[in-house]
């Protein structure tokens, strides 16, 4: 994003910005979540169990005298290089399913579309699961699987933008003048999908870390010991939050903050770059 | 409308056959060593049950016969057993789907109750200082996400009141009220969760209609400001939303996987869970087929009701 488009971000809308820099302050502590730590993620201390936020204990200590601030921030790593990296493959997936149906229409078209019809009947979190059930559970199955069903899902998205692409004069003055297809897609359809593309990345991010922390909440995340948002609020933790309450309040309030700031600063963004997609999810 | 209604038949055919072949294809991914994981993650199980595993499983047929015995067992109501309690799924899904259509159905009316009025205030005072509360509201109540949302509900009143929200299943027509009690907390939740789409989507539609020339007519020949909401702009706001609630069913089914296990409810989701950690897949293709299946149907009956409730649809 460029620094001319934050600034009239910031005068058009206020609480997008904001939630950028939000975002981009979660993304920074994720990065240096190595060096911000003051303690390290896997470092019982048994002497400090259930310690209550204190000086020395941002976020108080858990049932193991673990420092839950030092865990949050390792997990805000976490988070970003699933929401990151999932979101990316999500919209390399959108794009080639989209430009694919979009562009060579017919029965191609016709084919995908109903296949991505009956792949969006079944519950987001139901294919998870069942996925995750069959793959077992790990970093990179959970990237690979949240790609797969965010790309397949968004791909409608790209899809309608290719059409109408497809059916502007630039196009068809490429094709008479005998422009071969790679050359077409890559000059003149690509680059003119690109406002969607850039919002529907940003908008996967946000929920691709809210799948993320469901999927470790049901034990079926990114394995222990890594202390994800999710698996944090579940698991062994979740009976020593009757003794220990701020337990349950660091990493949900985290997880909460983070998607907020990426919707809002998602809805902006869509709003200033490309006003036609007012309204889509 | 006969022949809408057969139009919209015929339109489902491609997407269960692809929906089946989803559902199929997801049982093929098992790898092999899976079933060895199996036998050893279950005591009583021997070397000999390998082969009923795999035969359960269809494993040892080729590919197209598998898919084309699967698709006959199902067409005639057998979804398979059971790997571990070896009791037909169809049992298992008979006793649990009534119990998530409950938690579903409660929650559906919560998020209506809260969103439609809401939705429609917020549209009539646009750009007033209580549309943007509402509406920054409901982008919150699309960030929380339902699990913290549930575990502060059991944590903290539990702390401060001694007080938690009851955990026993009791069937409904057993005792009404205990029944009611334990499902609200958990329809309120999922409720709440939905009602943050439904209420932007209320205020769009709205704000969409109350700009149309009839309603200036309305307003124009005297009519009260209610009689006007009520009459003209509900009717034609709300067939958006109908639709919108039909997507929604996906969101609402996964968003009760979760709440189920928080609050102990006996439903599907729960049954899907405890499938997973035992890896007793004949039960998880069954739920994610029937799951499938019905939001095929349930969106059906909606793009059937349109029909009804907007006549310029059946004649496209």
């Amino acid at each position: 994003m460029s620094w001319s488009l934050f600034k009239r971000m910031w005068r058009e809308k206020r609480l997008g910005a904001i939630g950028g820099l939000i975002f981009l302050l979660f993304l920074l502590c994720g990065i240096f979540a190595d060096f911000l730590a003051p303690y390290g993620m896997n470092e019982p201390d048994l002497t400090v169990r259930l310690q209550a936020p204190s000086s020395e204990y941002f976020f108080g200590t858990d049932h193991l005298g673990r420092d839950v601030f030092s865990r949050v921030l390792i997990g805000a790593q976490l988070s970003m290089v699933v929401g990151f990296l999932a979101a990316g493959l999500a919209t390399v997936v959108s794009i080639v399913v989209g430009v694919l149906s979009g562009y060579f229409g017919g029965r191609i078209d016709m084919f995908i579309q109903r296949f991505v019809d009956a792949w969006m009947t079944f519950p987001d979190l139901l294919l998870l699961i069942v996925v995750i059930s069959i793959l077992g559970p790990g970093m990179p199955q959970i990237i690979i699987v949240l790609g797969f069903l965010y790309g397949i899902a968004g791909s409608r998205i790209v899809r309608g933008s290719v059409v109408s692409v497809r059916e502007t004069m630039y196009t068809h003055a490429a094709q008479s003048m005998g422009a071969s297809t790679l050359r077409i897609l890559f000059k003149h359809i690509l680059p003119n999908v690109m406002p969607v593309v850039i919002v529907l990345f940003t908008t996967r991010v946000g929920a691709t870390i809210l799948a993320e922390a469901g999927l470790s909440f049901l034990g079926l995340g990114v394995p222990p010991p890594s202390p994800t948002w999710g698996s944090m609020l579940s698991g062994t933790g979740r009976t020593y939050m009757y003794l220990g309450p701020w337990l349950a309040l660091a990493p949900g309030l985290c997880l909460t903050i983070v998607v907020y700031a990426i919707n809002v600063y998602g809805d902006a963004l869509r709003d200033l770059i490309d006003p036609r997609m007012r309204g889509v999810r | 409308m006969q022949a809408y209604i057969a139009r919209r038949l015929l339109a489902l055919l491609p997407t269960l056959f692809f929906a089946s072949l989803i559902v199929f294809m997801s049982m093929r991914l098992i790898p092999g060593d899976v079933i060895d994981l199996m036998l050893a993650q279950n005591d009583v199980a021997t070397s000999q049950d390998r082969a009923r595993i795999e035969a359960a499983l269809g494993l040892d047929q080729p590919l197209l016969t598998q898919y084309l015995d699967w698709v006959g067992g199902v067409l005639q109501g057998d979804l398979g057993r059971s790997l571990w309690q070896n009791t037909p799924v169809t049992e298992q899904l008979a006793a649990t789907l009534p119990i998530t259509f409950e938690l579903g159905f409660l929650a559906l009316l919560i998020a209506l109750s809260v969103a439609l009025p809401i939705g429609i205030y917020s549209a009539m005072r646009q750009d007033t200082t209580g549309d943007y509360v509402v509406r920054s509201f409901s982008l919150l109540m699309l960030a929380i996400p339902s699990f913290w949302l549930g575990t502060l509900v059991m944590v903290f009143p539990s702390v401060w009141w001694r007080w938690s929200p009851p955990l026993a299943y009791v069937p409904f027509f057993e005792d009404p009220v205990a029944n009611l009690s334990h499902m609200l907390v958990p329809a309120i939740l999922l409720g709440l969760s939905m009602s943050a789409v439904t209420m932007r989507m209320t205020r769009t539609m709205m704000l969409e209609v109350l700009r149309q020339d009839y309603i200036r007519t309305a307003r124009a020949k005297g009519l009260s400001e209610n009689l006007m909401i009520a009459r003209h702009a509900l009717r034609n706001g709300l067939i958006p939303v109908v639709t919108l609630i039909g997507l929604q069913v996906p969101l609402l089914i996964g968003g009760a996987v979760i709440l189920e296990q928080i609050f102990v409810v006996p439903g599907m989701g729960l049954l899907l869970l405890e499938a997973v950690f035992q890896r007793d897949y004949p039960v998880i293709s069954g739920i994610f087929l029937v799951v499938g299946v019905g939001v095929l149907l349930i969106n059906l009956l909606i793009d059937l009701s349109y029909g009804f409730l907007d006549p310029k649809v059946r004649h496209q």
